[in-house]
């Protein structure tokens, strides 16, 4: 692997191959290349950008140890490692392996897919608040789920299945439904607005009509927690993130191009209807698995995208760092959840909702101080 | 103190935020002229019409209109007496041409008051002038961008103001259309003795139309009065930063500017003995 | 010349019939009549719809859990004869009746405002956090001061939704450019999020108050009797006095903020003064039966399809149609299921949802 500079990036001069870049003196903006493979693959890198992924990076390592070592059964972190390696009591095995383990990897793996898809569905739409929530999606998910819940009373696994049917079977009704002659971005927003709504009244029927505690088992999952999950949560996820999250990170040059109107990326060659929907259905089951693992918490697909953007000045979306933001923001937010009112656990998503909201408003109020436009 | 015009601008300072784009610029439209406003992007036309029809309140100096500041009239008052056309103007979704017309209507409008006889003969009125009579039930979004510049056109009309401000009305037209408008406008101000704005690009247009030529630079008046004695090769090239000829228009006898060929590339592509010739006489 | 025969004066010249004077003549003419005729055509309807909506208050006054006769109904409002069906009708039926029409008509209102001053047609007047406001001062009210029943939520309801509309506009309006609609938006969703999450914690926490507050959520104008309605209708009233005057400046300001200033139209004055109104509207509605969104969404474009996008009319028309909205949606709610009644929030959306659905697929939407 070879680290040398170019003059654009990753353009024509690094894509004859083996060809040795230009002379450092040259250098003139501070994107580099990065060769891999003799020159068979070749990437730009901009050294902001690489320092805040491995700040996330980092950041998400050490809150993932602190949430292997502490709770009501506090571990110091040597006894921790030990317990990861095997050794060590029979309760510190039980609680770094089979309990705080799985869940800071659900947390991990669910933020990041999460933040991808808000990634996705907001450079899609060009729009900071796009989500999945426009094609229907998250009420159809929550919808499923509460009826199994408070119907059929079902476990974490048919709950995941519900919300799977539910979400997967909403987004297919919402996109035949505003197909009319092709389907047209704005008819699929309002199309999913309507159905939602006719969902959500559903749900609340329900929600008033259940049992308190049943009522409250619902309402738990809607607000989306990690309480309890383990290694099962864990593999569902792991797949699902392994088959989608190449796919859609491969798909991100094309979007970043599409970003400036579908005719000047159709005119660059990027096949824009395909990939619409391509990575659309890829960033969908992506929020569909981790739905069904957490329930639908919500803002880290609203404020993964847009904080990593701030933080490393890119001008498109950058997936990539939109992910590690999101791993982060929910392994946090769930420690902080585990240990606000310990012993009480509350659900992750009241943590996000208070906090990402808080720092949202934060945000905007420094931003629109200083009399930006 | 005596008024030189129904509207004018003294000492005035023009800025955005810090950047300061005008510096102690003086201005006087002439009454019932049709005055052109050119020079490079970025020199501070529209901010000049912005500052003129109080759409930026100077951070020196004042505007004033019919002898009195701008500012102290109400701002319907103003709405009264003086049009403007921006250039970012929304037609709203399914709205048809004679209700974007009405909307011109608005500053005349009381609000117990709210339709008139007057209003609609003012509103046919102002789509007779334009020529839009028969498109008048259309839905604007159906219509071409010449078409929809007379309505546009139309609507400012309806206000029924003596004093109209236009931001390039011709961006995004096609020659003829262009044509077209500025026709109109000719004929506004020769029949109907309106005083006009406009800001433009077109440097012939401009000495065509133009009874009164103002040419600004760096947020400065360069130069101002008849396109015939002001429009000289030494100003368009001290405005424009560019080499031109200027030779009489063979239609209409005004300034025509024709760009220099930098280098004589097109002539020697085209003609290589030609070039020569011309290189000789220029050099003569 | 024939009327058919199309020919405008941009291409006058092609036209050898007749001359020019006389075709514009007569295409004035035309026009003018054209104009009265849907001056009359809008008049009309908006007297179609205030009849329906005076059907659907006797219907409404009419069914219930005890059924009387609509002679009887009629007679009892006219004649109060101190009969028990007269103190149902006078005592019961009639608050909750005038009661949805009030928040029927201020949800519309609301929505076309929020719609004109945003210039977007899937803004809501929820945008403002008119919603959660209210959400977290009712779950505060339970949960604090260990009130119970919809109507003593309505004065925390109020407070709530108007406090967060104060902070979302004024975190939207600093700095030079003011409460732009993306500003708003985006204020809103901050905020929302933050009061939500305070929702969700206590909730969580207080079984007792996600007890009441899963009902009050959904909507509804059950057990909402007189004393609700005059605790809350002054706010209703003056906003929807306040919204009907702002037709004229909201069709100024549709055409861009420059082209509204130049009209002599105050950009941001308006901008604060449709903020008010929606307070006032939705917050009250909100306040006295709950948060019933989309209301606010659907009508203004049920209202659009009659009026097209003349706020003038707009606004009157969104009013009925969002009182005739939500007194059928509750007549219906007391008649659809044999045991108990169906809450008016679930049975808009049920009936709003299809409807807008049908109008998306049906019209050619413009970009936003």
């Amino acid at each position: 692997m070879t680290l040398t500079p170019a003059r654009t990036g990753a353009g024509s001069d690094t894509a004859a191959g083996g060809a040795p870049g230009a002379p450092p003196g040259r250098r003139r903006r501070s994107t580099r290349a990065m060769r891999l493979a003799g020159g068979r693959v070749s990437f730009a890198v901009r050294p902001r950008v690489a320092a805040v992924y491995g700040g996330l990076l980092a950041a998400t390592v050490v809150v993932f140890a602190v949430s292997l070592s502490v709770g009501e059964y506090s571990i110091p972190l040597p006894r921790v490692l030990w317990a990861l390696a095997g050794e060590g009591e029979r309760l510190d095995l039980f609680f770094v392996r089979d309990v705080r383990l799985p869940r800071a990897w659900v947390a991990v793996l669910v933020g990041a897919a999460l933040g991808i898809a808000g990634g996705v569905f907001q450079s899609i739409s060009r729009n900071p608040l796009g989500s999945p929530d426009i094609i229907g999606f998250t009420g159809g998910a929550s919808t499923g789920a509460v009826a199994v819940i408070l119907v059929f009373g079902g476990s974490l696994v048919q709950i995941s299945l519900g919300a799977v049917v539910g979400g997967v079977g909403t987004a297919v009704v919402v996109y035949l439904l505003a197909f009319r002659r092709g389907v047209q971005g704005y008819r699929l927003v309002l199309v999913g607005i309507g159905i939602n709504a006719l969902l959500l009244a559903v749900r609340d029927y329900l929600m008033t009509r259940a049992e308190l505690t049943e009522a409250m088992t619902a309402h738990i999952w809607m607000i989306g927690s990690l309480n309890g999950r383990g290694w099962g949560e864990v593999l569902a996820v792991s797949i699902a993130a392994a088959v989608l999250v190449p796919v859609v990170l491969a798909l991100g040059p094309r979007l970043r191009m599409m970003e400036m109107g579908e005719q000047a990326a159709s005119g660059l060659g990027v096949p824009v209807q395909g990939t619409q929907v391509a990575v659309m259905l890829a960033a969908s089951a992506l929020t569909g698995a981790a739905i069904a693992v957490s329930g639908p918490i919500s803002f880290i697909a609203l404020a993964a995208p847009q904080l990593v953007r701030r933080l490393a000045r890119t001008n498109g979306t950058a997936l990539l760092g939109a992910g590690l933001m999101g791993a982060l923001l929910l392994a946090a937010a769930d420690l902080i959840a585990q240990q606000a009112l310990a012993p009480t656990q509350l659900p992750v998503g009241v943590v996000t909702a208070v906090i990402g909201g808080s720092y949202l408003v934060w945000v905007l109020y420094r931003e629109w101080r200083t009399g930006h436009a | 103190m005596p008024q030189p015009s129904r509207l004018w601008g003294e000492n005035l300072t023009l800025a955005y935020d810090q950047s300061v784009i005008s510096r102690d610029l003086g201005i006087t439209i002439p009454d019932n002229s049709f005055t052109v406003i050119v020079g490079p992007n970025a020199c501070g036309k529209s901010t000049l019409l912005r500052a003129l029809s109080r759409m930026l309140k100077p951070s020196g100096g004042a505007v004033h209109l019919d002898g009195r500041l701008i500012g102290s009239y109400p701002s319907k008052e103003v709405a009264r007496r003086l049009g403007l056309l921006p250039q970012s103007s929304i037609a709203p979704d399914g709205i048809s041409v004679a209700d974007l017309v009405a909307r011109g209507r608005y500053p005349h409008q009381k609000f117990l008051k709210q339709w008139s006889r007057t209003d609609e003969k003012v509103i046919n009125e102002a789509m007779d002038a334009t020529g839009i009579v028969d498109l008048a039930g259309r839905m604007v979004d159906e219509l071409s961008g010449g078409q929809r510049q007379r309505v546009w056109l139309a609507m400012v009309l309806a206000q029924q103001t003596p004093l109209l401000l236009l931001d390039e009305p011709t961006t995004y037209l096609d020659i003829a259309h262009q044509m077209d408008v500025l026709d109109l406008c000719a004929e506004l101000h020769h029949e109907r003795s309106y005083t006009l704005v406009a800001v433009l690009h077109d440097l012939n247009h401009a000495c065509r139309y133009a009874t009164h030529l103002i040419a600004m630079k760096d947020g400065q008046v360069a130069a101002e009065g008849d396109p015939a004695d002001i429009v000289t090769e030494e100003l368009v090239e001290d405005v424009f930063g560019m080499p031109v000829r200027v030779i009489p228009d063979p239609e209409t006898g005004t300034p025509l500017v024709v760009p220099v060929d930098r280098g004589g590339r097109i002539a020697r592509r085209r003609a290589p003995e030609a070039a020569e010739r011309i290189e000789q006489a220029r050099s003569a | 010349m024939s009327l058919e025969r199309p020919s405008t004066a941009l291409d006058a010249g092609e036209d050898a019939g007749a001359p020019d004077s006389v075709v514009a003549a007569d295409a004035l003419d035309r026009r003018t009549s054209a104009a009265a005729h849907t001056h009359v055509l809008r008049t009309a309807g908006l007297l179609a719809l205030a009849a329906a909506l005076a059907g659907c208050a006797v219907l409404s006054i009419a069914v219930g859990a005890k059924a009387i006769p609509l002679g009887t109904v009629l007679g009892a409002l006219l004649e109060p004869d101190g009969s028990y069906n007269a103190s149902v009708v006078w005592e019961l039926r009639l608050p909750r009746t005038v009661l949805g029409v009030f928040v029927g008509a201020a949800l519309g209102l609301a929505g076309a405002l929020m719609q004109g001053l945003t210039r977007n047609p899937i803004a809501e007047p929820g945008i403002l956090g008119v919603n959660s406001g209210a959400a977290a001062a009712v779950v505060t009210a339970i949960f604090a001061f260990g009130l119970t029943g919809a109507d003593a939520y309505v004065w925390f309801g109020f407070l709530g939704a108007a406090i967060a509309a104060v902070l979302v506009y004024a975190l939207g309006s600093r700095g030079r450019s003011g409460a732009t609609p993306v500003r708003l938006a985006l204020a809103g969703t901050a905020l929302g999020a933050v009061l939500q999450g305070f929702v969700y914690g206590i909730t969580v926490l207080n079984e007792n108050v996600f007890d009441q507050i899963r009902f009050w959520q959904v909507g509804s104008l059950v057990g909402r009797d007189l004393e609700t309605f005059l605790r809350i209708w002054p706010f209703l009233t003056a906003g929807i006095v306040l919204a009907l005057m702002l037709g004229p400046a909201l069709n100024a300001i549709a055409l861009g903020e420059d082209l509204a200033a130049a009209l002599g139209a105050h950009v941001n004055r308006t901008r604060a003064f449709v903020a008010l109104a929606i307070v006032l509207l939705c917050g009250g509605a909100t306040a006295a039966a709950g948060p019933i969104w989309f209301v606010g969404l659907i009508v203004p474009h049920l209202a659009r399809s009659f009026t097209g996008p003349d706020q003038r009319w707009l606004l009157p028309y969104s009013a009925a149609v969002g009182a005739v909205l939500l007194t059928l949606a509750d007549t219906a709610g007391r008649v659809v299921t044999s045991s108990g009644e169906l809450e008016v929030g679930i049975v808009t959306a049920l009936i709003g949802a299809p409807v807008f659905i049908y109008l998306v697929r049906r019209r050619r939407m413009a970009q936003l």
